[in-house]
């Protein structure tokens, strides 16, 4: 018990650490990498809870995807200068209580989320659900997710997709005078059509028209 | 005390798996320069030792002891946290793979997903260090590479997803279990040509190099690496194609076992099965470098979005309603 205790508090120490170094570094891009650390220690701690899909997917989705594209943008923007602008200059600093009153809202909301945890305990009680502890973490997330709550799985879905094609819609623009490969129209192409065989007379030539 | 004595045991058998798998990279460079060599009617390394075999450990030698340069405009901790990063991923990655069906470092539930984890992490050795050589090739070559194997990784996914569908279980002992009676090379054939092919992406092998194609972008990420972290980054992507073909032998070849259950193939144990395997897959990578010339960068990406992952999704619904409506659903 004693390992897994030392175990569980160096990843939350860790994942703590580096939530705090994500908005201090100077940085952009160490910001992100220790973005990076924090999603990784964290989906070690959903594995020490046995959580195990969970971490998996979280390692998968958020690292593996979401991250790369974070630093992607990041890398190619150089947001690291405007990021030092905002905070050192005299000029931009109303981006400062903005950003205060958002996060002031977000605890308060994530308080009032535990409060109504606690005032709701059948809702979210592990004692409730007729889990079988034999069958696998993933076995019985498939098993609720597709039968109880099909429909807000579905929802959830759909939400994603129409954000994707609303992203591609807004980000989209066609481009007058480019030049694109038609594959199917280089396959097909034979030789009767892309070649002539002409008799060429001597002191006159020949004239292609194309 | 028995802590102690758990970790030792531990670490004992962590070296006793880590040193095979770094001794066959090293033979797997090899036997990739003689294969290249011999399609193309050359020699290859053939001097040092017999056979050449000791090639790439007179390579290792060399790069040890070269001169480690690091750019004075670099971003000094990533820069040398690059090619750790990429070596480390490579190995602990081997922690699951079954070589029977009890020699295997960590048997946990989540087998697939954590490989499938630990190959998407991969992206970031690679972007770290084309980024903090702070200059243009290294950093053309990240972007290309990021993007290049987020694409592909899209494809194995669902190829995963299909194979999955067919086991019932993310337990990479089960996925190979249940190949006892038909491998599922043969039902998802499709699905193995596209995994192959999304695997050579994934491990950025010709004909898919862009992110180091000599021609356009001098070495891409490792431009500015030499000497050890320079070995560090081919050790570590030497290891994922290894990696990789395992990955394929498990999912589509049976993995361990053995390919007919009769009596003389029996006695053999299930490790030289899994090894001959993804000897077979690597050869199959070391031909199609020698033979395909290098893809553009276009035609990479609309092979990836535009072909792979419809084909695969498709697919994905045609096993799933053959197994529906033949009630062969796996069910445990």
């Amino acid at each position: 018990m004693i390992a897994h205790s030392i175990f569980f508090y160096t990843f939350s120490i860790i994942a703590i650490i580096s939530a705090i170094m994500v908005t201090v570094s100077k940085n952009t891009v160490h910001s992100v990498f220790f973005l990076i650390l924090d999603f990784i220690s964290i989906s070690c701690l959903f594995i020490m809870i046995g959580a195990e899909f969970l971490g998996m997917i979280m390692l998968i989705v958020y690292v593996g995807a979401v991250a790369v594209l974070f630093l992607f943008v990041v890398m190619m923007l150089n947001v690291a200068q405007q990021k030092n602008q905002w905070f050192a200059s005299e000029a931009s600093s109303k981006h400062i209580p903005v950003g205060l009153i958002i996060s002031t809202i977000i605890f308060f909301e994530l308080i009032i989320v535990i409060g109504g945890w606690k005032y709701k305990p059948d809702l979210f009680d592990i004692n409730n659900t007729t889990n079988n502890f034999n069958v696998s973490n993933t076995h019985s997330l498939g098993q609720v997710l597709y039968t109880d709550y099909i429909h807000v799985f579905q929802l959830s879905g759909m939400i994603l997709l129409v954000a994707m094609i609303g992203a591609i819609v807004l980000t989209f623009r066609k481009r007058e005078g480019v030049k694109k490969q038609s594959y199917i129209k280089q396959i097909s192409r034979e030789r009767s059509e892309g070649v002539e065989l002409l008799d060429v007379k001597t002191n006159k030539g020949v004239k292609i028209d194309d | 005390m028995e802590y102690f004595n758990t970790v030792f045991q531990e670490v004992y058998k962590i070296l006793f798996l880590l040193v095979p798998v770094l001794i066959s990279v090293a033979m797997i460079v090899w036997l990739d320069r003689r294969v290249w060599a011999f399609v193309q009617k050359r020699q290859g390394p053939n001097v040092v030792g017999p056979f050449g075999l000791l090639q790439s450990l007179a390579d290792a030698l060399k790069y040890i002891f070269k001169e480690i340069i690091i750019p004075s405009t670099s971003n000094k901790v990533i820069f040398i946290l690059a090619p750790i990063v990429t070596m480390t991923l490579a190995l602990i990655s081997w922690a699951v793979i079954p070589f029977s069906a009890t020699l295997v470092l960590a048997d946990i539930n989540v087998g697939i997903l954590y490989l499938f984890a630990v190959s998407s992490l991969g992206v970031y050795g690679i972007i770290m260090g084309g980024w903090a050589s702070n200059s243009k090739y290294p950093f053309l070559g990240a972007i290309r590479s990021a993007a290049q194997m987020v694409s592909y990784e899209v494809s194995i996914g669902v190829i995963i997803i299909n194979v999955l569908l067919c086991v019932g279980s993310l337990n990479l002992n089960d996925i190979v279990e249940a190949q006892q009676n038909l491998w599922f090379i043969i039902p998802l054939f499709p699905m193995f040509v596209i995994f192959f092919i999304s695997a050579l992406a994934e491990t950025n092998r010709p004909p898919f190099d862009l992110p180091e194609a000599e021609a356009e972008l001098v070495a891409g990420y490792q431009t500015e690496y030499s000497g050890m972290m320079y070995a560090m980054f081919w050790l570590g992507e030497y290891a994922n194609i290894l990696l990789m073909c395992a990955m394929g032998a498990i999912l589509f070849l049976g993995g361990w076992m053995s390919p007919i259950e009769i009596y003389p193939f029996t006695l053999v144990p299930g490790a030289i099965w899994l090894i001959l395997k993804i000897l077979l897959l690597f050869i199959l990578f070391a031909l199609v470098k020698a033979i395909v010339p290098r893809y553009r960068y276009d035609q990479l990406m609309r092979l990836g979005w535009k072909v792979f992952l419809p084909l695969s999704l498709i697919w994905v619904v045609l096993t799933s309603s053959y197994l529906f409506y033949f009630n062969l659903l796996p069910t445990n």
